[in-house]
């Protein structure tokens, strides 16, 4: 999903009651994909959370269950005064179909902030290098929005994007306004189809014609852990270190407050030491079998 | 243009690992070409007698199935190495190859390099090493995509079903 590892302190889980959901509003909602949807959410009774990019919230879809999900938008541009909640869900089992079926007045509860988050103010003064597979764009998102909107506090921003199919590809539109705004979009597919004029293949060949300057560059990788873990390889091996690269993992997270021990993975709990994790910190771990 | 060919190849990264006399004789193979966008490059199937190195620009390796035309496999830009089918026998293309947009490249004689490895095994040991990074990274690359690590279990599902109907 989106962790630590980063040094940086974020925002407490969930001050008061992080087990109990407060329940929010659709505002919007936006079919992104044949199967994923973007909603916007409001809290009817009071201010919004403060989410930092890649942190996640315990969504429940009433009366059938939780999943972790990471925010994908703070309705703020990237500019700090979240307004809202901005999830990209994908309806892969019960609760996510039920979620992204969710129309505009309808009710989800959340709990959360939970976890780490990308830390992008860290990067200040660096390239930075936003390698995204699959649903992996939507929590990279607010990276870019944060970015953008604090333009001059850093380098270049290369975004990486990998889809299986162009249907598949995340935010069509707005990769174009990123374009137009300074953003360096590359995005490759598995497969193409007859409409398809742009990259064919795995996302890591998109990273040599980047021509990325490893000594000064932070990478943020979201996507299928075997995808971000090519990905690392591939960044680590170009020079950039691996504490420079961070990763967004995804387990089995359900309290979301570091007490069941469901998301643990060798020493970290993920719900708390993650999602985002230094890749010096995650590689060992993600090669484990039985983790 | 020998000489232009000879100092572009002495200059690419690709030829790095090769000696100054070796990189000469490789220059005498090659030739400094352009194709325009949509231009072919060769046809699966056809005699494989060249190989490049990708300058600028960009291409689409395809197959061309029957009822939905030529399906584009792999793209490829500046900095790549195209063909490896004029390594073994039967020197035949497995697939297509067509200039997405306009592209510069070194077009290497590949019959003459074949005899060049012939006549110099240790010139050939240094070819093999060239290439056999760049097949060992695209055999990995299309391993990972074989996986289709971003198919939804719906997707998987509805593959596994499609699979089980043939």
């Amino acid at each position: 999903m989106t962790g630590q590892g980063t040094g940086t302190v974020m925002p407490a889980p969930a001050e008061q009651a992080p087990a109990v959901p407060r329940f929010y509003r659709v505002a919007s909602r936006r079919e992104d994909t044949d199967d994923t949807v973007t909603v916007e959410l409001t809290e009817p009774d009071g201010p919004v959370p403060a989410f930092a990019p890649g942190q996640f919230a315990m969504l429940t879809a009433l009366g059938i269950g939780e999943v972790p999900i990471s925010v994908s938008g703070l309705g703020d541009g990237g500019g700090g005064r979240a307004r809202l909640l901005e999830h990209t869900l994908r309806a892969v089992g019960a609760v996510t179909r039920a979620l992204c079926a969710a129309q505009p007045g309808g009710l989800i509860g959340v709990r959360g902030p939970f976890g780490t988050g990308w830390d992008v103010a860290s990067a200040a003064g660096r390239d930075l290098v936003i390698v995204a597979g699959g649903i992996g764009l939507a929590p990279l998102r607010p990276v870019v929005l944060t970015a953008l909107a604090d333009r001059s506090r850093y380098g270049r921003i290369v975004l990486l994007a990998g889809a299986r199919t162009p249907g598949d590809l995340l935010y069509g539109g707005e990769l174009d306004r990123w374009r137009r705004a300074g953003v360096e979009v590359a995005v490759t597919v598995d497969q193409a189809d007859s409409g398809w004029s742009g990259e064919v293949g795995l996302v890591t060949a998109l990273i040599k014609p980047a021509g990325l300057a490893p000594g000064n560059s932070v990478a943020f990788i979201c996507g299928p852990d075997i995808m971000m873990r090519v990905t690392a390889d591939a960044l680590a091996a170009l020079g950039i270190p691996a504490g420079r690269i961070r990763v967004s993992l995804e387990r089995n997270m359900r309290c979301g407050a570091a007490w069941c021990g469901h998301c643990q993975l060798g020493p970290l709990l993920v719900c708390r030491d993650g999602p985002v994790v230094g890749y010096d910190r995650a590689a060992a771990l993600m090669r484990v079998r039985e983790l | 243009m020998i000489e232009t060919v000879a100092a572009r190849i002495s200059a690419h990264p690709f030829f790095a690992a090769l000696t100054d006399e070796q990189r000469a004789a490789l220059a005498e193979d090659g030739a400094a070409v352009t194709f325009t966008a949509g231009g072919r490059l060769f046809d699966e199937g056809g005699i494989a007698d060249r190989f490049w190195l990708i300058e600028d620009g960009g291409i689409a390796l395809d197959m061309r199935v029957p009822g939905r035309g030529d399906q584009i496999i792999e793209t490829m830009g500046a900095g790549a190495v195209l063909g490896w089918s004029w390594l073994h026998p039967p020197y035949r293309w497995h697939f297509g190859a067509v200039a997405r947009v306009d592209t510069t490249a070194i077009e290497f004689e590949a019959p003459s390099v074949r005899r060049r490895c012939d006549a110099d095994p240790a010139f050939g040991y240094a070819a093999l090493r060239l290439f056999t990074p760049v097949i060992t990274e695209r055999l990995q690359a299309t391993r990972l995509r074989l996986l289709d690590l971003y198919a939804s279990a719906a997707q998987v599902r509805q593959r596994e079903t499609q699979q089980a109907d043939t």
